[in-house]
């Protein structure tokens, strides 16, 4: 059962203040820019003995990522398409208010939110990653790891899994005898786009691109909205707030600005 | 997500005949579960969905209480013969979810600050889930908070918009859902003007996003009027009656 939580990060009143005096004056905490997002550092294939990983921090957010190609038998209802699914783990270290356990909603809709843009973008080219039709295909485990917790941890894992396919290699598998064997050869992923979330949040009237934590713990609303080259693939709306339909449209406007920021970052690792 | 077949026909109708401006058939009745503070239960097409709230009442467990106001759970369940292959009854992260952005999606209208250390809990069960349950859940569950006497700022009716054979259609239905190319859900508070649930599955371009929105947000509107009629009938009998009262006034 969902239920209405205290935040887990304390705000002092003194601290709240200054965050308002800030924002009237068109700054954040941290100095940034309302539509500004904080460093974004990407480190492609830190993990050998992955087929593909990356290591994102955005801010102290950091989020670890790895790709594990093996096959299994295809979903229902999508027999002639390789499976790929997209997992997210926010572990005990990264931060004093986590504890082990099973996924609490948070990380569940963390979780969703990122395998939801990844998987409507359609990123990777599924119908490529068939072996036998209908019975044995290729499937991509993206697992991440958060390593470190400050905040937006749905744009910083995002581009973690998609830094992770862009620079995996595919083994190459063949059919012998009705088994799967391993050539000993790779390719480069099918990629057909780069699917890029960029997450805002409304504190009072004011809408901030990629909060930190200590905004996180003031904001009314969330909003994370996943764009291709081409447009809009996924969007979430989350915590208790809410926004207008205006509010809305201008998100959208910045996601597809500073989505195509990140995108060409991306796009450069890859290179 | 890729079509394979028209979805909409050379006359400009969908599967199940509609247009694409027009919505299901949207009954609710309020009071129907016998023991909630507050309870509704909602035909949306095919879905039919009961909310029943219990509250404001103790927190249990009590170490959950809020100081400055009331706890608010959520929890939507589908019902494991409410689906063509049979759902498996314990919840699943699809579930987990959308228990999530339902609860804040109802969270704005409620004024939680009037019943502090207490717990509101809204149950909303799918007995027969069409497309669009989440929107229909939520409308249920608000009419039920209205109908336990819940303050509340105003009601959040739910309703999608989608992208089926690259048009913009209204509430989409199963079939379109997973067959279509785009899938918008979305929660509005009509009186505030304010968006309190906001999905999106699929592609859009821009400019489809912006109309799509917009005839989600008149969707709403239009289950707003079914809300309020519904709760009319039972706390005032005939709605016609209440207008010429009103009138005499």
């Amino acid at each position: 059962m969902s239920s209405s939580r205290r935040s887990t990060i304390i705000v002092e009143h003194l601290r709240k203040q200054q965050m308002w005096d800030a924002l009237a004056k068109g700054k954040r905490l941290d100095g940034r820019d309302f539509g500004e997002q904080r460093p974004l550092e990407i480190e492609p294939n830190v993990i050998k003995k992955a087929n593909g990983s990356a290591r994102v921090k955005l801010g102290y957010s950091e989020v670890i990522a790895g790709v594990k190609v093996s096959t299994g038998t295809p979903f229902e209802g999508l027999e002639n398409k390789g499976a790929l699914i997209v997992s997210a783990e926010v572990l005990p270290i990264a931060s004093p208010h986590v504890e082990p356990g099973p996924p609490d909603e948070e990380v569940v809709e963390l979780a969703r939110v990122v395998d939801r843009g990844i998987r409507e973008s359609e990123m990777i080219d599924l119908e490529q990653l068939v072996l036998v039709p209908g019975k044995i295909v290729y499937t991509i485990f993206v697992d991440c790891s958060v390593v470190n917790v400050d905040g937006n941890l749905f744009d910083a894992t995002s581009y973690a899994v998609v830094a992770a396919l862009l620079g995996a290699k595919l083994p190459i598998l063949e059919m012998q005898d009705d088994k799967v064997v391993d050539t000993g050869n790779t390719r480069d992923m099918p990629i057909t786009t780069v699917p890029v979330s960029i997450t805002a949040a409304r504190i009072g009237d004011y809408i901030l691109t990629d909060p930190a934590s200590e905004e996180e713990a003031c904001m009314d609303a969330r909003i994370t909205i996943t764009t291709n080259e081409e447009g809009l693939c996924a969007i979430q709306k989350g915590f208790t707030g809410s926004f207008t339909a205006d509010q809305i449209k201008k998100a959208v406007d910045t996601a597809r600005i500073k989505g195509q920021e990140v995108r060409e970052k991306l796009r450069g690792l890859a290179k | 997500m890729t079509q394979t077949r028209n979805l909409i026909d050379e006359n400009g109708k969908r599967t199940d005949g509609r247009t694409i401006d027009q919505m299901r058939e949207v009954k609710i009745t309020v009071g129907t579960v016998r023991n909630a503070d507050g309870s509704a239960f909602i035909e949306f097409g095919k879905n039919k969905i009961v909310a029943a709230v219990y509250g404001p009442r103790e927190v249990h467990p009590k170490h959950m209480a809020l100081p400055d106001r009331c706890v608010l759970r959520c929890r939507y369940h589908m019902s494991p013969f409410s689906t063509d292959t049979r759902k498996n009854p314990a919840p699943s992260r699809r579930e987990i979810e959308i228990s999530k952005v339902m609860r804040e999606a109802l969270e704005p209208a409620l004024m939680l600050e009037d019943y502090p250390r207490a717990a509101i809990d809204v149950f909303v069960e799918v007995l027969q889930s069409d497309g669009g349950s989440r929107c229909a859940g939520i409308t249920a569950a608000s009419v039920a908070l209205a109908d336990a006497g819940i303050n509340m700022r105003d009601l959040v009716a739910a309703c999608a918009a989608g992208k089926v054979d690259d048009q913009i259609v209204l509430d989409i239905n199963d079939t379109e859902d997973k067959e279509g190319g785009a899938d918008l859900p979305v929660a509005y508070m009509p009186r505030l003007e304010q968006v309190t649930l906001l999905q999106l599955d699929g592609k859009l371009s821009q400019e489809q996003f912006n109309e799509c929105i917009d005839k989600a947000i008149s969707g709403c509107k239009m289950v707003y009027d079914i809300q309020r009629q519904a709760l009319m009938q039972k706390y005032f009998g005939n709605e016609t009656e209440l207008k010429e009262e009103v009138a005499t006034q």
